[in-house]
Order: structure tokens, then sequence, then C-alpha cells
């Protein structure tokens, strides 16, 4: 029947049009549909399917399977359905749930299904209850007896099926009323059963590891199972087991090696082979497991290398051929277990080398894995990212959001002070696009977390602040709006008053330009307020009034948020008494009148206090103001006076009158036991507790000293009566404002971590708040690079600059299109040159506003990764000579001659065709990149010319045919790539070639020429190193842009 | 590094067979869902596979009309995954014959003892196309 019907099919799509072929193939299908199951479905089921299947809108399947609920609600009750039909009626419920409506009255006809003596119908009972029911359901109690039952089945089908069940329907609780069962059929005769009962013990493993403690040893065995899917099934179990206790496992490290060696050498048959490559599958997890072991453990780690190194050497494509998948699948892996163990110099390089092609292709799969290769190779070796620093900027840019979320993953990773400025602000222009809470609050995390950790100052950190609080609103947690509230009141933690103050005033100034945005979050206008009414009238460019009037915009604005008006309410109580305490009489403006009228009779008692407190300032003298809030004085420590001496007296009295002595916690605890139950059940209560409790309750006489406790009531007129101490509670009451809120977990936030944090930079950074707001705008504007030519430390570079203008000039227009990519490039990764200039713009911009100048030296000039990256350096110097040699850090030194030995031989060459030859490079890198450009690498044009660039990841997508083709396919891309990526391996073979590589001349012969003086010193800031910045800066200026290629070649042709 | 779900799903964006490794409510799933095939559909065949979402990564692929996508967490092998899909399409295939849509809508159950076969607990168990098939063959001819 099934023959006849293809048949007609076949026919069909010779000859028919494209509706005939549709209604054919339905006539088929449906024919056939008896042959496969033997069960011929009803008109019924068929009808049912077909509907829904040609349902064009989601109104019209909803209506479908809302009738269907009704039609099944009716049947499947009837007393003697058979059990094909109950079979289907099942599947129908199956198709009712799965389409998002409940089916729960079906449910319990699922669960009888499972007692059915035929199999399809008991295993179909199985599937619709794995479906519909969790673990906890009340059903599951109904289902344990016929899994038993099942279990012991002669029919190891059955037993199969109800494994099956097992993992997904058995909880902790049933978990014994199997466990034996489960354990015995280890040993069955069928592989099948076998690897079930692996899987499910795996699950018990899962729900409850105390229950399996004693099975340890079994997983082990049956990794020596004869039958390779029972092996591989305790390998799901074993990488679990590894990942919690690998010290357990170090024993079978060899054992693992071997199998891996074994089913890399194609010992497993044929059928476990996927497109040709030997069970990758059971590959992957090896490797996975190796990665656990080998981590940390250079004796472990030794015994993998020779089969990392053949798993690697059986998966790696030849040359130009981009690799399939799944191959690559296994190569990702590989990476992923070498960066994992203490792996050796070689295996690092091959890692390296496959990451690079991963990041070369053209199918966005492979830059993919590509950047999450990178970011595993570079924590080994950080240098590493400069080489790919111009594919990562591409996958920043592309389209792919998913590529872009994966390279802000990546540049995450890599942020240190120097590039921070740049990641964070591409990370806050990603933000800007998102729309849901979820990826926004993630974001804006690492957000935070990078800029607490990196800020280059103060200013930095507030104005970055302020964007994440407009852009994730209430998504940031409260605790970072209180920090840095702090550290507006702390300042930079030295003791530089002038820089702190101009720092609040810019941060009044931005807080006021910010209020003029009509809608705004709840956090950004609670740091607002706090930081006008604490500093807006300090510097005297506002006046009391203006601030005032401000405030009352923002509460008058927001009538629903209490937390903003009693933010605001507080805020002018702030100025109001600062005015007093200054001596100026105070009048409110009538606005504010009525805004603390309403406050007055609000029903919120916590506004309504902070409204009265405002009033008793008014009464209150300019001295005793002064002393309530002085200016400035949120920075400043509250001692407390835990013994309460004033009390004495009082104390005192109580006990004469015979109340009895406190005793604190501890006292209490080993004096009294009963009262230490007492406590101990009153602080179960404070605790979410889960037990019963069996202790009696403490008899109510215990509760005679709360009589005491009730005392202090009668103390409040004494606090009253001294003026001092009521306003002292008021001083209180403003400054938990904003403490209050973080609850008690503030103690052990690491508040002062983050101050120490600040503090360590801030011997360099703090000074930089000096330059202006736009001078710092312009900085970030251009570049960190761009600071090194403005540097007028670098006044050595200068001559070098007029040369250059000078002998250039044609051709400025080009230079004035700087390549933005390699601007960016420049200023995240920093090659160890840029990095240099930047850090040289910082340390200028310092020296400039500190006149003096005594800044350390190399605090921040020498970043802290050259220094630890030359020490893991040793491990890669010998795999890629290569890379060592085009790196800009030998070259900063100069002292490596022989590591440029072109260069060398050109040295006599004068700088005008040195520059010329330095311009020529990196078009050909910038072209390189894309595909497109290859005419203007007139050298290069051979490389692509062999291959044929044929994009077949057009026809990898077949288009609308029902039928799916199997043709093998690899999901494109990469095919097409394969001469490019020829090429740029060649490149990169040519040394001479690097673009950062031609900097050092350059500037060692400008340095010839330049007139100016110093005394050359390799380490320090140097007249070389002015240069070599300076060359850099101008040479990520000059690069070309990829749009315009052919322009370029012209010019420099 | 587990598979959270299996979706199948046309380009309607209606759903063909949905398995969870993890109990989720009707509500939760039906949202899950929508939002994933929402993300999913919208992009172009150029872009790479895969789609972060919520805690999940998804991995997808596109076989004519029908889009088979899989959720995992953290440290899953995406290319793996982007294979293994493609084995359970070869596979269905195999039993089949030229598998579609309909196919797999007709024989809802077959589809899912196949899934059963070869992932447990959220691994990947069995890519043996012969033991997954053996069992249900078996199954067929007996009854």
């Amino acid at each position: 029947m099934e023959s006849w019907a293809n048949v007609i099919m076949k026919k069909a799509f010779k000859h028919g049009s494209q509706n005939t072929i549709d209604q054919l193939k339905t006539i088929g299908r449906e024919l056939s549909m008896g042959t496969q199951g033997n069960w011929l479905s009803s008109k019924e089921y068929l009808d049912l399917v077909k509907a829904i299947g040609e349902a064009k809108s989601k109104a019209e399947e909803e209506s479908i399977v809302m009738a269907e609920i009704e039609h099944l609600k009716k049947r499947i009750m009837e007393p003697d359905v058979p059990r094909k039909k109950m079979k289907e009626y099942i599947i129908r419920l199956v198709y009712v749930e799965m389409l998002g409506h409940d089916a729960s009255f079906g449910y319990i006809y699922a669960v009888k299904m499972t007692h059915d003596d035929n199999l399809l119908c008991k295993r179909s009972g199985y599937l619709a209850t794995t479906l519909f029911l969790n673990e906890d359901h009340d059903l599951i109690i109904l289902i344990v007896n016929t899994i038993q039952k099942d279990l012991k089945s002669d029919n190891y089908l059955v037993v199969c099926a109800a494994l099956t069940a097992v993992c997904k329907l058995i909880n902790e609780e049933t978990i014994p009323a199997v466990l034996p069962q489960v354990v015995d059929l280890l040993g069955h005769p069928k592989e099948q059963v076998r690897k079930k009962a692996v899987m499910a013990l795996h699950r018990f493993q899962q729900r409850s590891p105390s229950s399996m403690s004693h099975l340890l040893t079994k997983f082990r065995q049956i990794l020596c199972d004869k039958d390779p899917s029972v092996m591989s099934a305790a390998l799901c179990a074993l990488f679990d087991l590894v990942s919690a206790d690998v010290k357990g496992f170090k024993n079978l490290t060899a054992s693992f090696v071997s199998i891996l060696k074994q089913v890399a050498e194609h010992r497993l048959p044929r059928a476990y082979d996927y497109h040709r490559t030997p069970a990758p599958f059971i590959q992957i997890k090896l490797l996975k497991i190796l990665a656990l072991l080998g981590a940390g453990d250079k004796h472990a780690s030794e015994n993998m290398y020779s089969v990392l190194m053949d798993v690697i050497k059986r998966n790696e494509p030849g040359k130009g051929d981009p690799g399939s998948n799944i191959t690559n699948a296994i190569l990702y892996e590989c990476i992923c277990t070498i960066t994992a163990i203490m792996a050796n110099s070689k295996l690092l390089g091959l890692a390296a080398e496959i990451t690079s092609r991963f990041l070369k292709s053209d199918s966005h799969n492979y830059k993919y894995m590509g950047i999450d290769a990178l970011g595993r190779v570079i924590e080994i070796n950080p240098d590493f990212a400069e080489e790919h620093q111009l594919s990562v900027i591409d996958c920043l840019e592309d389209q792919d959001d998913t590529l872009k979320r994966k390279t802000l993953d990546l540049l995450y990773k890599m942020t240190k002070s120097s590039n921070v400025e740049v990641i964070v602000d591409r990370m806050i222009s990603y933000m800007r696009t998102l729309s849901d809470a979820h990826n926004k609050t993630e974001i804006a995390t690492r957000i935070i977390e990078l800029t607490e950790r990196f800020a280059p100052s103060n200013q930095w950190f507030i104005q970055t602040m302020n964007q994440v609080f407009e852009l994730a609103g209430d998504l940031v947690p409260v605790k970072v709006a209180h920090d840095l509230m702090r550290l507006l009141s702390k300042g930079a933690g030295e003791d530089d008053e002038e820089a702190d103050s101009l720092l609040r005033s810019s941060a009044v100034e931005s807080y006021l330009q910010l209020l003029a945005e009509p809608k705004l979050p709840s956090i950004l206008l609670q740091v607002a307020c706090w930081v006008l009414g604490e500093y807006g009238t300090v510097d005297g460019t506002h006046s009391a009034d203006d601030i005032i009037g401000k405030l009352c915009d923002v509460a008058e604005a927001h009538p629903g948020d209490n937390v903003v008006k009693g933010y605001a309410i507080t805020a002018i109580t702030k100025i109001c008494a600062f005015e007093i305490g200054a001596g100026r009489e105070v009048e409110l403006i009538p606005e504010c009148r009525s805004f603390v009228d309403d406050l007055l009779a609000s029903h919120s008692t916590d506004l309504q206090q902070r409204a009265y407190e405002l009033q008793v300032f008014f009464g209150l003298g300019a001295d005793l103001v002064r002393k309530v809030l002085p200016v400035n004085g949120s920075g400043e420590e509250i001692e407390f006076d835990r013994e309460l001496p004033f009390l004495q007296e009082f104390v005192d009295s109580a006990l004469a009158n015979g109340a009895r002595p406190y005793l604190d916690e501890n006292e209490r605890l080993g004096v009294d036991s009963g009262m230490s139950s007492f406590v101990s059940s009153s602080r179960s209560h404070h605790e979410p507790s889960h037990g019963l409790r069996f202790e009696a309750y403490e008899t109510p006489t215990a509760a005679i000293p709360s009589g005491s406790a009730a005392a202090p009531s009668s103390l409040l007129p004494d606090f009253e009566e001294s003026v001092t101490e009521l306003t002292r509670s008021v001083r209180n009451q403003t400054d938990s404002s904003q403490v209050d809120l973080l609850g008690p977990e503030v103690a052990r936030l690491r508040l002062d971590g983050v101050q120490r944090k600040w503090g360590r930079t801030s011997g360099s950074s703090q000074p930089s708040l000096a330059p202006t707001p736009a001078s710092e705008q312009q900085r970030r504007d251009s570049g960190v690079s761009e600071g090194a030519s403005s540097n007028k430390e670098s006044s050595p570079a200068e001559p070098r600059h007029e040369i250059y203008s000078s002998s250039f000039e044609g051709k400025k227009v080009e230079r004035e299109i700087p390549a933005e990519k390699q601007r960016l490039a420049a200023s995240l990764f920093g090659g160890s040159s840029v990095q240099k200039g930047s850090s040289g713009g910082v340390k200028g911009g310092v020296k400039a506003s500190k006149a003096a100048g005594n800044v350390r030296p190399g605090e921040k000039g020498v970043p802290p990764r050259p220094a630890a990256g030359s020490g893991k350096k040793k491990n890669w110097s010998a795999a890629e000579p290569k890379q060592a040699s085009s790196s800009l850090m030998d070259l900063v030194d100069m002292s490596g001659d022989d590591s440029l030995p072109v260069h060398d031989a050109k040295a006599s060459y004068d700088p005008f065709k040195e520059l010329e030859g330095l311009l020529g490079v990196p078009s050909t890198a910038a072209s390189s990149t894309s595909v497109g450009l290859g005419k203007s690498t007139m050298d290069f044009m051979s490389l692509y010319d062999s291959a044929p660039v044929v994009s077949q990841s057009a026809s990898s997508l077949a288009g609308d045919s029902d039928v799916l083709s199997l043709s093998h396919r690899r999901s494109g891309g990469m095919d097409g790539a394969n001469g490019v990526e020829g090429g740029l391996i060649d490149l990169n073979i040519l040394p001479s070639l690097s673009p950062l590589a031609g900097l050092g001349e350059l500037a060692q012969s400008s340095s010839s020429l330049s007139p100016s003086t110093g005394v050359s010193d390799k380490k320090g800031p140097s007249r070389q190193h002015s240069l070599q910045k300076d060359a850099a800066s101008r040479q990520v200026g000059v690069t070309p842009t990829g749009a315009n290629p052919a322009l370029f070649q012209d010019l420099f042709g | 590094m587990t598979i959270r779900f299996v979706l199948l799903v046309n380009k309607q964006g209606q759903t063909r067979l949905a398995q969870y490794y993890e109990y989720l409510t009707i509500e939760e799933r039906r949202a899950l869902e929508g939002e994933i095939v929402r993300k999913c559909l919208a992009r172009p065949d150029n872009q790479c596979s895969f789609v972060e979402h919520r805690n999940y990564k998804v991995i997808y692929r596109r076989y004519a009309s029908l889009f088979f996508l899989v959720g995992v967490d953290g440290e899953e092998n995406e290319l793996a995954i982007l294979e293994f899909i493609h084995c359970v399409v070869e596979t269905m295939d195999r039993y089949f014959g030229n598998v579609c849509e309909l196919d797999i809508m007709f024989h809802l159950e077959k589809a899912h003892f196949m899934l059963e076969e070869m992932v447990m607990n959220g691994c990947v168990v069995e890519t043996n196309k012969q033991n997954i098939l053996h069992p249900i063959q078996l199954m067929d001819k007996t009854t």
C-alpha cells in the first residue's frame, strides 16, 4: 500500500503542480498510516491531526483544540472503550497538552493504560504519563506498583519501557521502592536494559545522592561493559560524579584515556559512526570528563597529552577544508579540555590554531565557537587576543545578536583598567537596544561589576552609574545606589578635599541636567535628590531656592513614589538647615510650602515625620542647626556608645526596686537551660523552620522581665528634655534615609572593599578629575589612543608629528576617516603599544593637572598585563615563534633586534618609504577580513584566486519542499571561506607584514630625527616609548577604511 | 550539561512535538515556546544557530517547514547539539522514509519513542540508529 502511495507521489513530484502534490501526499500518508503501526488509525484521529496541521492561525488551532477537549471529556469516560480507541484518545490528550491546554481530566486514563498487556499501549501509556505528570503528582503513587511489576517482566521491551518511565517519574521518596530491582537489572543479558538501568541509577543519583552512595562502584564496573552503548550511558553518570568529587575518580583517568583512544581509533562498530566520525558524542563526553580530571593536576594532564594530540590530528581537516560540524564540535571540545587541564605548549598551540580557524570562518556558528574558545585560550595566554582583535570587533558589530552577546561576554572576561571605558561604553549601548528585563539585569550587573572594579576615575564611575540607572532603572539593586552615594560622601578615600568637592559639584551639575528629562527611574531620582540635598548649594553656584524648586518639581512629578518623596523632603530639610546654619533667613517658596503641607497630612508616617522635622528646624538657632546638620556631614562616622551610660541612673533605681539584672544572650544560654530552649525556639520562629518543635513552650512567668522592657517608654521624657539628643536622632534619621533601606545585611556588604578598590587606583586616577567634562568627553570620544598624541608628556614625538603631517598633507582627507574598527581594536585590546599609549595618555592627563608632576612613574604606565603575560608566555613562545616576533611587546623593548630581522635589513631606508610600507600593510589586513574587497590586495590576489569562493550557504537551506532533504549537507558557510582562510594564514606567516612590526621601525627612524634630549631608558617613560606611542596612535588613525580600498590603493600604490 | 527540552515547531510557530526534561507548568511552557519560537524564527539564515534566552541556550535547525529546537544549559557544546538534531532527523528519516511534518504528527508517539531512546535525563545516550530503532521496530512487529 505504501509503495503504491509513494509511486503516486513520485509521479506527482515530476509532473504535478504543488497543490496536487500536497493532496496526493496527504492521501499517501493516510494510506500508509496503518502499515507502520499495524493499526489503522480512525478517521476521527486523522481528521483531527489534519485540522490541526492545516490551521492557519493560532485562534483557529485554539478552537479546534477546545472542541476536541469537549469531545474527549465525553468519550473517554464511556465504559468499555476498546484499547485501540483508548490509546488514540490518550495521544489526542497529548496533543491537547502540547498545544497549551489543560488535559488533567484524562491523566488517570493514561495511568490506567500503563497496566495494559499490549506493549504499544503500555508504552504509549508510560509516554503520556511522563509527559503529563511531574514527579510530585498525586497519581505517581498509582504508577509505582505497575513499574515494579513491569521491571520483573520477561519481555525486555516492557522492562525498557518501565525503566524509561522510572527516569522521569520516580521521586526521592519512591526510589527505595524500585532501587533494588534496578540494580539487579544492571546484570540483565540485554544491553538495552543494562543501558536504561544505568540511566535510571544516574537519575537516582541526581535526585538523592545519599541513597546511592553505596552504589558508586557499580558505575565503575559498568564502564567496562562490553557494549559501547552501556559504557556511554555510564559516562553520563560518571560525568556528574566526577564533577562532584574529582579526587575520588582520579584513578580512573587512565581508563578514560584508553577508552577515548580506542574510540578515536575507530575500534567501535561502524553503526556508532556519525558521518564517518567514530562515536563523536562519546568522544565529547570523554573529553569533558578528562577536562575535570586534569584541571590543576599536572600528572593526570600529562597522561592525556598523547590522546588529545591524536584526537585533534584525526579531526583536523586538511588545509583549506573547513571540516564538518561534527569534527569541529570535537575539536572545540578539545580546546575546552586543553584550556582546562595543565596542557603543554604544543597542545596550547594547537588550541590556538583551531581557535584562529574558527574565528576566521565565514560561518557564524564557527565564529561563535571561536569567540567562546578565544575566551578560554586567553585565560592562559592573554596576548593571543591581539592577533584576533579585528575578528572580535567584527563579531561585536555584527547584526547577529547572539554573536554580539557572546563577544560582550568575551570582552567582559578580558576587561582591565586600560580598556574598561570602551568596553563599558559598548555594553551600555548594547543595553540600550534591549527590551527584556532578564537580559538587562544581567548586563547591568556586569557593567556595575566592571565599573566598580576598574573605574579609572570617580567622575566616570558616577556618569556610568547614572547611565545604568537610567537604562536599567529599577532592575538595579538599591545597594548600588547607596554605594554611589557613599562614594560621593566619602570622596576618593584620600585627603584631597579639592578633588572631592569638584567631584561633588560636577555630580550636582549632572543631576540637575538629568532631572530635566521627563521620565526617570525611581532609583536615579533618589540618588539625584540625595546629591542635591547634600551638595546642591555647597559650592555656591546654585541658590537654595533653585535647588528646593527642583526638588519640589521632582516630588510633584512622582506623586505615587513615596521613597522619592522621602528623599526629596529630606533633601529640602538639609538645604534649609544649611541656610539656617549659615545664618541666612529662610523663606520657603510657596511651591515648597504646599509640598510640605501635603506631607504633614500624608498617610505615610515616614513622610509625615520628615515633614515635621523640617518644621522643627525653623524654630532652632543657627548654632544648633549647624551642629545637627553640618554641611558635608554625611561622610563622617557616627559613633555609638553601646554602654548607654546616661541610663545608668535609671537602671540602678530599677534594680533597687527589685528588677532582675540584665544578662546578655550568652550568659542566659549558659546559666539557664530552660531559657536557652526558649531562645532557640523563639529563634526558630524567625527563620523558616521545617521540623516540628518538640520542646514545650516556656511558662508564661518567664515574661516578667518584659515588664522592665516596657519601662523605656517612661524614659522618653528624659530624651525629649535634651534637645541635642532629639536633634541627634534627626541627624540619624536623615542618615538612615540612605542606610536603613539596605536592611540588616548591609553590614556584610563589601562597601569597604569597593572603597578600597577605588582607593588603589585613586593614586593616579583621582587627579585626572581635574580636566573639564569637555576634555573628558573628548578623550572618550576619540578613543584612548588619541590621548597619547594630545599628551604634553610626549613632546619628543612632536617633531615626528610635523614631518608626518607635512609630507602627507595631500592625503590628509584619507586620514580624516580613521578606521573606526581599528581604533576600537586598539582601545580594546590595547595591542601592547596602544595600551602603553593609552596609559601614557592617562598619565599625561594626570601630570597636566598635577603641575608638580610627581606621579609615581610606571604605576599606571606599566599595566599589569605584560607582567602577567610574560610569565605565562614562556609556555607559548616555543609553540608560536611567529606570533612572538610580531608581537609589539618585543618591539617596545627594542632590545631584541633579532626578533625583527626584516626591519633591520631595511633600516637604512628613508622614513617616507617606511611609512609607505607601513601604510600598505594595514590595507591588506583590513581587506582580507572582508571577503569582498579582494581587489585592493594585488599581491595577495593569487591566494584568493586558487580558492573557489562559492557561497554554498544559500543552497544549504532547501526551499519549501515538505520532504526533508537529507543529503548530509553542512550548515554552509565554511566551505566558501576556504580560500580566504588560506590567504590569511599565509599573511600571518610573513612577519614583515605585521602592521605592528612596522611601527617599531617608524619609531626608530624617527627617533634619530627628533632633536629632543632624554637619556633613553628602556623601562621608564622614555623618548623612544613616547615615539612609539605616538606612532601607534598615528597608525591607528591612518589605516584606511575598508570601505574605500581602491582610493587607498591609488594614493599609496 | 544537560538538555532541558526538545521542541519541534513549524514555520507558523505551531508546536509539533514538545519534550521537557524538567517540569514546567502548561502556562510556563506556553510562554517559553512562544518567546523562543518568536526569537528563532525571526533570525535570518546566515546568523548563527544559537540563541540565548533567559537561562537557556537554544540551538535550532531548520528542515524545510520544520524547526528543531533544543534548549540546553550552561556548558554544552553547541555544535555537537546542532549535529545531534541532525542525527534525530536522520533517525526519523530512516524510520519513516523521507520524514515530513505530517509523519511526525500522525505518529507523534513514535517520534517520542525515538527521542526517549536518544535522550535520557537530559543526556544524549544513544546515537546509534540501529540501537534506537530496533526496539521500536520490534514493537511494531509484535503489535
